[in-house]
């Protein structure tokens, strides 16, 4: 006999402990299966790119800072690549090998809080403690070098804001040797245990065509099995100059997104011992090139992506060759993701939408700006 | 040595009061009531200050397995941290939503605060140390710990929530299924003894260390180890405490509650989870059997603890299960490993095979 069931719709977020900030998820739910996602964005909406055209070039970058502020060297970065673009601004060597370690180093960083929150949103309470841990040695590196822990303001125009101090070369060379070291421990708790293979193996796949289909990139385009890399696709910066490689997986279900993390993480921290010693190489101690505050690019526009810890970070400027950018506009990886949820949600239960979220590693502000 | 720890043993307390009420003239049924009484609010104390004790030493486990200190400022290594968090409850409001089933809401957390406790009543914390030897005191305990799905459901039901409503239809169809291979595991362990008495037993394993059903080769060790994963799930813990899923169902069916009565269903938790070690140690463990230079409560209170560290170990070890794959392992897993275990272990009895 089948029992006559109802649907009834929860309204997931935006205060909910799992949506990662203020995503809302209205959900169609049989008991406990879902029968349909429907994300609701726009509750962080700030209007950053109206405000950047109020600004001048310079004062975009902290604003820049807030789109993603799990990796704003990355934003950084790519606000400072287009301006350059556009005024044709060659940035100097050094500041191009600071530039690397800064972006890779925010990359670990932002895999490894990764790492503690999708463990957390499948109900394991230590790898976010152990993630969060490592993530401390990173961090301090940042507020050594450029005095803020979280929004750095520190990829500028032509170059950077500030020079290393001399300990962070050792410091630095110690935190990739103990992170390198404590992936092992991560692994080990979770990586061959029962439970979380059961809770991550074929749990929301995503099939690299849908995959395409929807725009999805960074990590999370790589589980799926597509080996798109801007850091070897498209080389910004001096990333030709690196020996790494790009780690691809094969099903895109749950458990390959966590595993391309930690992957990443690996060849992150290559990429980070190469540059510090191409660092020692350079003797020009020129950290940014001649940029004027009263900063006014040639009339055009310029378009720069990067590759982010979260997908492809893109910028797009229009400058009249006034002082305030005519139009900027942003391309986050999240917001793709975000759409490709309800794809992957498909007939799922409540526990493995949330973990199929926190795989995805949305984060709101780079979702709404 | 001996003669400490006899001077140590506390089961003349029992007697003596006993005496005490006796010569004041009181005829059987109050006399009988009035002793119960006194020693069912003893019970309450001691419990009550290990649930505040056991809340502490949660966290501080958790804290030294993540590497971090935990609670510091409250006395040494803020040792009276959760009686400070106990005085705070008790000042918060008692927030009352507007469309909440009044009585069911009301009730909820005082059935699931009454039933934890009310299992100590046939628990023989030491030698004499059991405020009724109920001749069927195993079945009471499981009957008891089932009580805890009622106020679960009443509190997702009362407070009008969905996601309250969620954690309790999820706790009612755990908690049910568990308890199952829970019964079942503990019946191999009866099935030598033939009692159901708690104290008849403890009695049947004392003697050497062997004596006791964990060591007790096959049955005894796959008996223990599907009871602490059922009781594990009895006790909403983690791997299994989906019903409070922080990140699915934000706190489960305790979501609406504050102040006092959150407190009572979280000093319930804990009680709960000492309950099913204590019973492990009971049935398993050789009860407050030990060895002479310590007394016999302390001995069921060390071991009992130590099946608790095991618990919190789990905790702050696993990712949690989904809620099918939860029923899966009971119904497809544990039951027919219990009932197999139990049915071996019958026949090894009616064969005389064992020892």
């Amino acid at each position: 006999m089948a029992l006559r069931t109802e649907e009834f719709v929860v309204n997931m977020g935006p205060h909910h402990p799992s949506t990662h900030g203020v995503c809302r998820l209205v959900l169609t739910l049989d008991g406990e299966r879902v029968k349909k996602v429907e994300p609701v964005i726009g509750y962080l909406h700030r209007s950053i790119e109206k405000i950047c055209e109020n600004r001048t070039y310079p004062q975009c970058i902290p604003m820049f800072d807030r789109i993603e502020y799990v990796t704003s060297m990355s934003c950084n970065q790519v606000f400072a690549m287009a301006a350059e673009r556009l005024a044709e601004i060659e940035v100097p060597e050094r500041a191009e090998y600071l530039r690397v370690i800064m972006l890779e180093l925010n990359r670990i960083a932002s895999h490894l809080l990764f790492y503690g929150v999708t463990a957390m949103d499948i109900g394991a309470y230590t790898p976010f403690l152990y993630g969060l841990r490592e993530r401390e040695l990173i961090i301090d590196l940042f507020e050594m070098t450029c005095g803020q822990r979280l929004t750095y303001n520190y990829i500028r125009i032509g170059g950077v804001s500030h020079d290393i101090p001399p300990e962070f070369v050792p410091k630095c060379r110690e935190a990739m040797r103990i992170i390198g070291q404590k992936m092992a421990d991560y692994e080990g708790l979770l990586n061959e245990n029962p439970i979380w293979l059961a809770r991550t193996k074929d749990i929301g796949i995503l099939r690299a065509e849908d995959a395409i289909a929807w725009g999805v990139s960074g990590p999370v385009l790589r589980a799926s099995g597509v080996k798109h890399d801007l850091r070897k696709d498209d080389p910004y910066s001096i990333y030709d100059r690196f020996d790494f490689e790009i780690p691809v997986q094969k099903n895109g279900d749950t458990f390959d997104r966590y595993i391309q993390r930690l992957d990443e993480i690996r060849e992150s921290i290559k990429i980070v011992n190469q540059a510090l010693n191409g660092l020692e190489g350079v003797e020009d101690d020129k950290i940014k090139a001649k940029v004027s505050p009263n900063f006014k690019p040639p009339a055009g526009e310029a378009y720069a992506r990067i590759e982010n810890s979260r997908g492809e970070l893109g910028t797009y400027l229009i400058s009249d060759g006034t002082k305030k950018p005519l139009r900027v506009k942003t391309r986050g990886g999240s917001y793709n993701q975000l759409q490709a949820l309800p794809l992957m949600c498909h007939d799922v239960l409540v526990a493995d939408l949330v973990a199929i979220f926190a795989t995805l590693d949305v984060i709101m502000p780079e979702v709404d700006r | 040595m001996n003669g400490f720890s006899e001077f140590l043993e506390l089961h003349p307390l029992f007697s003596w009061l006993y005496e005490l009420l006796k010569s004041t003239g009181l005829q059987d049924p109050w006399l009988r009531v009035t002793h119960y009484s006194i020693l069912g609010s003893m019970m309450f104390g001691v419990l009550s200050l290990i649930a505040l004790f056991l809340v502490w030493w949660e966290r501080k486990i958790a804290a030294h397995i993540q590497q971090r200190f935990g609670p510091m400022r409250h006395g040494w290594h803020g040792w009276y941290q959760t009686i400070m968090d106990a005085i705070k409850l008790l000042q918060k409001e008692d927030v009352k939503i507007a469309l909440r089933d009044k009585p069911v809401f009301f009730w909820a957390p005082i059935v699931c605060f009454v039933a934890a406790f009310c299992v100590y009543v046939v628990m023989p914390f030491g030698e004499g140390l059991i405020v009724a030897d109920l001749n069927i005191g195993i079945l009471y305990v499981l009957a008891i710990t089932t009580w805890t799905v009622i106020s679960l459901l009443m509190a997702g039901w009362g407070s009008n929530n969905k996601y309250a409503l969620l954690g309790g239809m999820r706790s009612a169809a755990q908690i049910v299924s568990y308890e199952v291979p829970m019964a079942v595991s503990i019946l191999t362990p009866i099935l030598f003894v033939g009692s159901l008495s708690m104290n008849d037993i403890v009695l049947s394993q004392t003697g050497p260390i062997y004596n006791w059903f964990v060591f007790r080769l096959p049955f005894g060790p796959i008996a223990f180890l599907t009871f602490i994963i059922a009781g594990t799930a009895e006790a909403n813990r983690t791997p299994f405490d989906i019903p409070e899923a922080e990140q699915e169902l934000v706190s489960g069916y305790n979501v609406e509650y504050s102040g006092m009565k959150f407190a009572m269903f979280f000093l319930a938790e804990f009680v709960n989870m000492f309950t099913i070690a204590a019973v492990a140690v009971t049935v398993f463990f050789g009860g407050w059997n030990g060895f002479q230079f310590l007394p016999s409560w302390l001995w069921f209170l060390g071991k009992t603890l130590l099946i608790v560290l095991l618990l919190m170990l789990f905790r702050w070890t696993y990712p949690r299960l989904r809620v099918d794959q939860l029923m899966m392992f009971a119904w497809k897993f544990l039951v027919p490993v219990t009932f197999v275990n139990l049915i071996i272990a019958g026949l090894f009895k009616h064969l005389g095979w064992y020892w």
